[in-house]
């Protein structure tokens, strides 16, 4: 018996009363924000039976520039068996944007939290290997920033040197 | 300049640089890998050579500019990009699309599908040695391209499929020449069936290596063919039908094991029920609305521009060849009615003024294609997995945010830890099976 989408959004708004700041749908998708300090504890319970969301479709961010909390992490989730997907918001200040890395979880994390990093700046706590992966090291600043010009310079990096693969 | 690969190598392990110039990367990748003898024990991928700043780029267009961009993703098959983004907006707006518009769009989508699908396995093929293959399906792949070409006016970057519907209507003898492609590629699936199936070279190459548990894949996210060799029965056209998927037969080719021959067999299946579509859509493909005899004839356009100065011309007029099929009569079948959604007709842009006054609004700034507020997250099957793309408006002509959920971000995440263990040789049909395409990769 597959479960509902709405099942799914009153369990979790009963399981974590607190966490839950918003449930809203924009265009039929599911959003539900939540606070970031309870991010694994949602993501694992979404992810356990019989919700089943066991797919991480896409994990990305959004910069809200001149907003309080500057950075929303945004992701998609997908469970197989009942067909279901939704998305999980989470704020992050302007300020040392972290969040819990979610690389515990799904391996695919691992690049898309290494892509929000080099495109945003976003720290992920507990990430293997958070370097950037677009682009080069001795990069400056963040591209996907709203602050970042599109056409701006970047400064000549030296040379590698000859040991260096 | 460090990377984890050269810090955690063993001292008396060889480090071996492949990339990201090297034939076999299919684009720009740079694998680093270490190796014992000729024994992979870790591999470093580094990647963003291709990086153009697509979705930095995207914030900066408007809706309409930004559609030659989606060509440039999987440039292998444009033209599922196209519908990716054409209906994550029209999911947004809410346009309905008219009926042949979409059939011509499932028409266009599984070519790309079968292109796609020939040029991997021609790419892995022609990678484990079988250079024959690869000619074959090159030779396949240019009968599809024909199709696309009379009917889209170029062969890779389509910019076909539009807001609304798609650009022109298919070309005058589009069904023999769509039967003449499908007629070729099955000859050439059949030989290469026959080269390849139970090739021994191939077979002890690619059997049993790179092994992916269906556990595995999913928490890898990995979609499309490279999923459904693993055994999980998982494609969008089935699990959220869009355009007219639901009204077609075909069926979702399942491997068993997941190792790389299964990735082989599952794209020659579903290459078959690609054309099995294809032959569907020929078949149920709604009438144009405006048949070819009645196409012929009509004014040039200076006389048209000249009469229109004093009265309204009603006659038709010859537009250029380069327009051909977008003619008025043809928007019926082929756009939606929705008006200030669509480019209105030529006709009416250059000989009425009620034509020139949409015409500049839909360009103008700040006009044209406004979504409303709010985010949409919308997916089609990509040739390699599920294409989504996650659009963000603020009620402005330009997006927020836009995202592409490339599928081979996902599967190539994946190749670090499968080919551990494995022969430098198995780099090649391993990373060929994956389908990695750069543009999608590295956006």
């Amino acid at each position: 018996m597959a479960i509902q989408q709405e099942k799914v959004v009153q369990d979790l708004k009963e399981r974590f009363v607190e966490k839950i700041k918003e449930v809203s749908a924009h265009f039929g998708d599911d959003t539900v924000v939540i606070e970031r300090d309870s991010l694994l504890d949602i993501i694992k319970f979404l992810k356990a039976e019989p919700y089943d969301y066991a797919m991480l479709l896409d994990l990305t961010c959004v910069d809200y520039m001149g907003q309080p909390d500057r950075f929303e992490m945004v992701y998609h989730l997908f469970s197989l068996s009942n067909n279901l997907r939704l998305r999980i918001k989470t704020r992050l200040p302007e300020k040392g944007p972290s969040v819990d890395s979610l690389t515990p979880v799904w391996k695919n994390a691992n690049w898309l939290e290494r892509e929000a990093y080099d495109m945003f700046g976003v720290r992920f706590n507990g990430h293997p290997y958070l370097k950037r992966l677009f682009m080069y090291d001795g990069f400056e600043g963040h591209p996907l920033r709203k602050d970042y010009p599109l056409r701006r310079r970047q400064p000549i990096i030296p040379m590698r040197k000859e040991n260096d693969i | 300049m460090t990377y984890r690969i050269q810090k955690e190598a063993r001292k008396e392990s060889m480090l071996l640089n492949m990339g990201p110039s090297h034939p076999a990367m299919h684009g720009t990748t740079r694998i680093m890998l270490e190796l014992d003898g000729e024994k992979i024990l870790n591999a470093e991928l580094e990647m963003g050579y291709l990086h153009r700043g697509f979705e930095k780029i995207c914030e900066h267009k408007t809706y309409f500019n930004l559609l030659p961009y989606t060509d440039r993703m999987n440039y292998v098959s444009p033209l599922i990009n196209n519908c990716g983004y054409v209906m994550t907006l029209e999911k947004m707006m809410g346009i309905e699309v008219p009926e042949r518009a979409q059939y011509i769009r499932v028409l266009m989508c599984e070519l790309s599908r079968i292109c796609d699908h020939l040029t991997a396995l021609a790419a892995m093929t022609m990678e484990c040695g079988a250079f024959t293959v690869f000619l074959y399906k090159m030779k396949a792949r240019e009968f599809i391209w024909d199709v696309m070409e009379q009917t889209t006016g170029a062969r890779m970057t389509t910019s076909y499929i539009r807001i609304g519907g798609v650009r022109a209507d298919l070309h005058p003898n589009w069904k023999e020449t769509t039967h003449t492609a499908i007629d070729e590629t099955r000859k050439v699936l059949k030989d290469v069936s026959g080269l390849i199936d139970k090739n021994k070279i191939f077979i002890d190459r690619t059997r049993d290596v790179a092994v992916v548990s269906p556990e595995m894949a999913i928490n890898y996210g990995w979609t499309g063919p490279c999923l459904r060799s693993t055994g999980v029965s998982y494609d969008v056209r089935k699990a959220h039908p869009y355009l007219v998927y639901d009204k077609l037969n075909f069926e979702i080719p399942l491997g068993e094991r997941g190792d790389n021959f299964d990735r082989y067999m599952v794209r020659m299946k579903e290459m078959e029920q690609s054309l099995r579509i294809v032959e569907q859509c020929i078949e149920s493909m709604p009438e144009s609305s405006s048949p070819q005899q009645l196409m012929a004839g009509g004014i040039e356009p200076v006389d048209a521009i000249k009469e229109s100065r004093s009265k309204r011309t009603e006659k038709r007029i010859k537009l250029s060849p380069n327009l051909e099929g977008s003619e008025k009569e043809r928007y019926k079948g082929i756009m939606t009615d929705s008006k200030g959604q669509i480019v209105p007709p030529k006709e009416d842009t250059y000989t009425n003024i009620e034509g020139l006054i949409s015409h500049f609004k839909f360009f103008m700034k700040d006009h044209g294609i406004r979504p409303p507020k709010g985010e949409v997250y919308f997916s089609v099957e990509g040739a390699s997995g599920e294409l989504g793309f996650y659009i963000i408006s603020n009620g402005t002509d330009k997006p927020y945010r836009l995202h592409l959920r490339a599928p081979c971000f996902h599967i190539v995440s994946a190749l670090e830890e499968i080919i551990r263990g494995h022969y430098v040789a198995d780099m090649n049909p391993t990373f060929g099976s994956m389908n990695m395409i750069g543009g999608e990769l590295d956006r």
